[in-house]
């Protein structure tokens, strides 16, 4: 007897049909909640992490005639700064560089992007200096080979030169508390 | 007179806008040949800005998106292929770069999402037409093979019934 027991199995469907909208209406809401809680819409995932610097051969700062590659920056493990002087979100991060750099012991290696060189090293006088050296981006091609669209960025880059963490925006406190303070640690410890 | 007054005027403010006009044009990119620049404005309108969020190369002012449309100059001009270029720039700023996104694993439910979610919508209506379909012939004439061959069954009964056996036995 199948048609019978089709009709009676017919409301039951009907009934569990009535949930499809509340379905809906929770599909959409996790969609919502899981878009408005990405955070900051600007932070890219870099597609360089997990993999090496990029080669370059640029001149430093502070002595124009001396021209570094990337091999010069390893040994241990270290951060790779973007910086500028027309960049006032540069400027706000300097202080908290300073102090990574003497509290932490921690190598950190600048890249004056676009910038002017006289400028540059008067900035560095007149705040500080970081910086083991800095390098003269001039015309922003470190920065694509690095996929940097805006100063200031930081790399945290191992020991054997391969990128491990990429922040985009100033590095403060909370930053370095959080972030790259433990992984240095983390890369400390491994090499 | 009066006209000749008027002319000046209008001569100097063209002046004066042909200069303003000139003041703002972006940059020109000169290439050997047509075939070269048209591949380097269709990159230009395929290819995302980094910095904003929604708007190609062409469309940004932004200092980065200059330099990424000088960058797909110079490989347009070294003859590297619209591919070279893409990855060249997918292996600095990852996917997003791209208006349009590869697929890949991570991108997967992107291409096939709306397909999967068609075949589910096609599905529940075939469903719902099947059922629908079902109720009208129960509800009106056919009957399954068991029903019909009871309802024979009851007949042959009622006949045998009524011509054999007196109903006062």
């Amino acid at each position: 007897m199948r048609a019978p027991s089709a009709t009676a199995s017919r409301p039951g469907l009907h009934r569990a049909s009535l949930f499809i909208p509340l379905g809906v209406f929770l599909l959409v809401l996790l969609l919502l909640w899981r878009g408005f809680s990405l955070g900051d819409p600007h932070a890219l995932p870099s597609a360089l992490l997990n993999h090496p610097l990029p080669d370059f051969a640029l001149p430093v700062l502070h002595e124009p005639d001396r021209i570094v590659s990337s091999e010069a920056m390893h040994g241990e493990p270290f951060l790779l700064n973007v910086w500028a002087t027309w960049c006032p979100t540069c400027r706000a991060e300097h202080a908290e560089l300073n102090r990574i750099s003497k509290e932490y012991g921690v190598p950190i290696f600048g890249i004056n992007y676009k910038d002017n060189p006289a400028e540059a090293r008067r900035w560095l006088a007149r705040f500080g200096d970081p910086y083991v050296f800095s390098v003269v981006d001039a015309d922003g091609s470190l920065g694509i080979d690095l996929g940097v669209y805006g100063a200031p960025e930081t790399f945290l880059v191992d020991a054997d030169g391969v990128i491990r963490y990429k922040r985009v925006g100033a590095v403060d406190q909370r930053v370095w508390d959080t972030k790259l303070a433990p992984l240095l640690a983390e890369l400390r410890d491994a090499s | 007179m009066r006209l000749e007054v008027l002319l000046r005027i209008l001569v100097l403010g063209l002046a004066l806008l042909a200069g303003h006009v000139h003041a703002s044009s972006i940059d020109v990119y000169e290439f050997a040949t047509r075939e070269q620049e048209a591949r380097f404005h269709a990159l230009n309108a395929e290819l995302r800005c980094p910095k904003c969020l929604n708007t190609n190369l062409w469309g940004s002012d932004a200092p980065i998106a200059r330099d990424l449309r000088r960058t797909v100059a110079n490989m347009v001009r070294e003859g590297h292929s619209d591919r070279e270029i893409r990855d060249y720039l997918v292996s600095r700023y990852g996917d997003f770069i791209l208006y349009k996104p590869r697929f890949t694993a991570k991108t997967a439910a992107l291409w096939v999402g709306p397909f999967v979610l068609l075949f589910i919508g096609l599905g529940i209506i075939a469903v719902m037409i099947r059922n629908q379909r079902r109720e009208s012939r129960l509800g009106t004439d056919s009957l399954t093979p068991d029903d019909e061959a009871r309802l024979a069954r009851l007949r042959g009964q009622l006949e045998a019934d009524a011509s054999g056996v007196s109903p006062r036995s």
